[in-house]
């Protein structure tokens, strides 16, 4: 029987340093993020596009720190499963 | 200079990381629902309205891209329907803010309110009611056929939809295995954006529509829908964020939660069989209905059309109100989280067999 090979620790180490960075930055300077939604109100309306960068590079890191971290403890998906196959077979 | 903006402190973060935990989980498998709760939680923390809205959002397209990326890797997401029905969603946002301020301008903040909880329980009957039958109806066929998974069947509106053909107007979606009018995606995926827009949770028609009118299975339905949501939630965030009210902190807050739970909805999703997904989806739309009851009265009473009840009376009403669709979140969570487990079991079990069959 083969046994599922075990996931290596370094993406999910090195994507979790990278997100809690960001978050820790996120923080230290939020009075300054709180400060250009001020300005977007007030029609600099070039800073509207600070949320967007931000949610983006969040996802990417934290989205790729998350999915490591599920894996490296064993959570992953089954890999016989295809929907395909059941609609084909309906159709048939 | 007006501050919209509140003061985060460590309880406030750690009760919007565990909503959106929940939230994203239920996103992850049924392709929406886990946000309806964020917006009223945020407003009880004290965020104003617009900014509890406009962040709300902004955490949900950041945490559908994520979610959709991850279930194309099983193959589940037709990216094309995504799309085009994203962006008819989009132009029913639109739209449905615009519904929504005519009504606040003709009948006041309450009007509003009381439209809301109108959508809510009749979209929710219909649809939550037919997709519950639908999933009871499948366990009882798998149950019948010794725990087998029921063939995705395509329904007859479906199947008829999928007979008509409409030159210039046909195009080939993966999910359907099939050719569809494109005149039949855009009123789904617009009535999806008016949704949106009215309930904050628009896979409550998208997904279903996707299912009973066009005949995707429901797992491709709900991975889909993720798209949708994108879509939506990126048109979206830009649109308040020219208005200067996303909170970006309060929303990086609830995707930390978020991303974790979509994580785990999505590879929920491979173990488990279409009736779950609609099972799940059905049992939500169902509890989240029940929340609206205990609102109607207190916004019928302001509007004088019933007798004026006390403001203490409305207060609790709201309040069990909010606690049913904590309840619904809750109840979403669990289930999945069982389903996950007993479906890792049995796939567990299956491989045992696999290799004890090839040994």
């Amino acid at each position: 029987m083969s046994h599922p090979s075990k996931p290596s620790l370094l993406p999910t180490i090195s994507f979790g340093i990278a997100s809690a960075v960001l978050y820790f930055l996120l923080f230290q300077y939020s009075d300054h993020f709180v400060e250009w939604a001020e300005r977007t109100r007030q029609d600099e309306k070039i800073f509207f596009l600070v949320p967007v960068v931000v949610a983006f590079v969040f996802s990417y890191f934290h989205g790729h720190f998350t999915g490591h971290f599920w894996e490296s403890l064993g959570l992953r998906a089954a890999k016989t499963k295809t929907v395909t196959k059941s609609v084909k077979k309906t159709q048939a | 200079m007006e501050n919209l903006f509140i003061d985060i402190n460590v309880y406030t973060a750690l009760a919007l990381f565990v909503v959106g935990f929940i939230g994203g989980m239920v996103s992850g498998f049924i392709g929406s629902g886990g946000a309806f709760v964020l917006t009223p939680a945020m407003m009880t923390l004290g965020v104003p309205g617009i900014v509890a809205v406009a962040s709300n959002i902004c955490h949900k397209f950041p945490k559908s891209l994520v979610g959709a990326m991850k279930r194309h890797k099983y193959g589940q997401v037709d990216v094309k329907l995504g799309v085009i029905m994203g962006i008819f969603a989009e132009l029913g946002v639109l739209v449905g803010k615009h519904v929504m301020t005519d009504i606040k301008h003709e009948f006041g903040e309450v009007g509003t309110s009381l439209y809301v909880s109108v959508v809510f329980v009749v979209v929710l009957a219909i649809v939550g009611g037919f997709v519950f039958r639908d999933a009871m109806r499948m366990f009882k066929q798998e149950q019948a056929g010794g725990g087998v998974e029921a063939p995705h069947e395509v329904p007859k509106l479906a199947r008829w939809v999928q007979s008509v053909h409409i030159p210039g107007t046909m195009m080939y979606f993966n999910a359907l295995k099939a050719k569809v009018s494109i005149l039949f995606i855009v009123p789904l995926g617009f009535a999806t954006g008016m949704l949106a827009a009215t309930i904050a949770v628009g896979g409550f028609i998208g997904v279903p529509a996707m299912i009973y009118v066009l005949g995707a299975p429901a797992l491709m339905a709900s991975a889909t829908e993720l798209v949708i949501a994108f879509v939506m939630g990126a048109g979206g965030t830009m649109l308040y964020s020219l208005d200067g009210v996303v909170d970006i902190r309060l929303a990086m807050i609830i995707l930390a939660g978020s991303l974790f739970g979509i994580q785990i909805g999505a590879i929920g999703t491979t173990y488990v069989k279409d009736s779950v997904v609609k099972f799940v989806m059905g049992l939500i739309m169902i509890i989240v209905l029940f929340s609206r009851f205990f609102y109607v009265p207190g916004y019928l009473s302001q509007l004088g059309l019933i007798e004026t009840m006390q403001e203490s009376t409305i207060t609790t009403l709201k309040l069990l109100g909010d606690a049913t669709l904590v309840i619904a979140l809750a109840v979403g969570g669990i289930t999945i989280i069982v389903a996950l487990i007993k479906g890792m079991a049995t796939h567990r079990r299956e491989q045992l067999l696999l290799a004890g069959g090839e040994a």
